[in-house]
């Protein structure tokens, strides 16, 4: 068979399934590859009026503006520090609740994962309410136990050195129940037939926790981390954006690349500049999810993601 | 487990369930509090004086409320049907053991998680190219195919057992006719599993509307939460823009703020509870590695 021809019956005999996936393929190309093209943008001096490709070309000017700053290695620091907390106590919290949880066999289990989950479905703007209502300076409902003990009422929007425990808090108050659930649902999918006969051999219940239940959880939760991992150099933008209520005093510990690059871009107007951060952000993130892969594919092949 | 150890995990939880509940408490409780007591006594879980001004002055002037749900359930309905669609037909495909472009197509919908534009050419390409500043389809459009999702949905479609297709083929069935009238119904439950994570993002979202949305018309309940918050002015200013005059000075700020928000997450509050076995049945398959 002639090559041109197989290489056509092999799209007519998938032309079919290739159609349904066509709408899904158009919008990623028009919603997700075609923004790539865009990252030219940091190399360019952007003037609304010539669009992308018009504009003029300034080399390294973008960069340059951005890591002589004293930001670069604020927000930098910040992403990076904020990120590692939040997967290590996440990660903690998380799988102990799902741990016991699974040893509960009543119905509470359903009450206490409902409460669990009950913050995940909630706005970052509702979640910036909630705040609020705690740390709203002399009527916040901190201040008010404050005054209570005969302290002085401290302005909570005002005091950066305090927002790092703040975050980490409300970060863990939002999302634990969502990881939660994802550690006991891989708990659930553990065949019981290991249970059964480590009981028959005797085994505790620390010990089938140590030998059964955590090492067959350790895959997801090596999964979860890469991806975590490879994820640090993003962060929620509206866990910094709100919940700190864009409270310019406390840009020094709440101030992340995504909150800077968006000021930069809405607040600034620096769309050059903006696009170079975005595009660090972009390099670096991508070369952390291949560097995490790869170590995970040194440890154990069969965890790596690809 | 020892009677004693079991008390004290139940101990844990039940501190762990107060601890995620009572700061939902304290807004909702500051919601029904006078305007009066909170500036005097601040936001307390049993407020000095109940009152009901801050809903009073909310419903007093309900069309932007209004408006913004209308915005808000608009944007959820046609976007989840539209989302839900595209991700099944797309996740299909890439369950086809036996589709050529299956590699090709699983590459070119998971890379964009690694590698990405980010947000600058993304806002670019939407006000300058694509013009969809201020209308009601850029509050749609760019959630349309989630990668996340299209992976929970393959998961699925991964345990459809493709001899039914094959024999639908055999009696002369389309790939179109058995995708739509044969696995779509068997899919049902990952389609409403699916479907619910998609209406919540579309429901919570505030992101798109504070990127693209200066028209007041087209505020969703989120966004209004948020410029709501910087300044309960906004409302102010927008009740009166809407219905005649109000005066400012006057106005319950902090409770009809409160009021708001309760108003605004609320109804997420009561559906969700009900939908959650869903979402332990999706993470349960999206959790499993192939």
């Amino acid at each position: 068979m002639k090559h041109p021809l197989a290489k056509q019956s092999v799209f007519r005999r998938n032309r079919e399934l290739f159609f349904l996936s066509v709408p899904a393929l158009v919008f990623k190309l028009i919603f997700q590859y075609l923004p790539l093209v865009g990252l030219i943008l940091a190399f360019k001096n952007f003037r609304y009026n010539l669009g992308i490709f018009g504009s003029p070309w300034n080399g390294l000017d973008n960069f340059k503006f951005f890591f002589v700053s004293d930001n670069a290695w604020r927000i930098t620091r910040n992403t990076i520090l904020y990120n590692a907390g939040f997967i290590i106590i996440t990660l903690v919290f998380a799988l102990l609740f799902a741990i016991l949880l699974s040893e509960l066999s009543s119905r509470a289990i359903k009450l206490y994962q409902t409460a669990l989950f009950l913050p995940y479905f909630l706005s970052w703007v509702v979640v910036g309410y909630v705040v609020l209502a705690f740390l709203e300076q002399e009527r916040g409902f901190l201040d008010q136990i404050w005054l209570l003990f005969g302290w002085d009422p401290i302005s909570w929007y005002q005091e950066a050195e305090r927002w790092p425990y703040i975050l980490n808090g409300v970060n863990l108050w939002k999302t634990v129940g969502f990881s939660t659930l994802v550690y006991y649902a891989g708990i659930l999918g553990i065949n019981p037939s290991y249970y059964e006969a480590a009981r028959i051999d005797g085994a505790g219940r620390w010990q089938m926790m140590r030998s059964i239940t955590l090492p067959l959880l350790t895959p997801l939760i090596i999964v979860l981390l890469i991806m975590a991992i490879g994820g640090m150099f993003r962060s929620d933008f509206g866990l910094f954006y709100f919940v700190p209520n864009n409270s310019s005093f406390l840009y020094s510990t709440t101030d992340v690349i995504d909150t800077y690059v968006f000021r930069a871009l809405r607040t600034v107007g620096d769309v050059g500049m903006s696009a170079a951060v975005g595009l660090y952000q972009s390099v670096v993130g991508f070369l952390l999810v291949v560097l995490s892969n790869w170590i995970i594919r040194r440890i154990n092949e069969e965890n790596a993601l690809w | 487990m020892r009677p004693s150890l079991r008390i004290v995990t139940h101990l844990i939880f039940v501190l762990v369930t107060v601890a995620m509940v009572l700061p939902l408490l304290l807004v909702v409780m500051a919601s029904f509090s006078s305007e009066d007591s909170i500036i005097r006594k601040g936001y307390r879980l049993w407020p000095e004086i109940f009152s009901l001004e801050g809903y009073k002055i909310v419903f007093q002037y309900p069309g932007m409320l209004l408006n913004a749900y209308s915005i808000t359930v608009m944007v959820t309905v046609m976007g989840t049907i539209i989302s839900l669609l595209l991700t099944a037909m797309i996740a299909y495909v890439m369950a086809r053991r036996d589709y050529a472009y299956r590699k090709a197509t699983s590459f070119f919908v998971i890379f964009t998680m690694l590698f990405n534009g980010g947000l600058v050419p993304f806002y670019i390409l939407v006000v300058k190219y694509l013009h969809l500043k201020d209308t009601l389809w850029v509050l749609i459009l760019p959630y349309l195919v989630n990668p996340f999702y299209v992976l929970i949905m393959k998961g699925f479609f991964d345990r459809v057992p493709i001899e039914v297709v094959e024999s639908a083929k055999i009696d002369g069935a389309s790939e179109y006719r058995s995708f739509f009238t044969i696995v779509l119904p068997l899919a049902t439950p990952a389609l409403a599993t699916v479907g619910l994570f998609i209406s919540f993002v579309y429901w919570n979202d505030w992101w798109l509307g504070l990127l693209f949305i200066d028209n007041n018309k087209l505020v969703s309940i989120q966004l209004m939460l948020y410029r709501t918050m910087n300044s309960i002015e906004f409302f102010a200013a927008n009740a009166r823009y809407m219905s005649g005059q109000i005066d400012v000075t006057k106005f319950p700020s902090l409770t009809a703020r409160m009021a708001l928000a309760v108003l605004g997450a609320g109804p997420m509050m009561f559906i969700f509870p009900f939908f959650q076995r869903y979402f332990v049945k999706g993470l349960t398959v999206g959790s499993i590695k192939e």
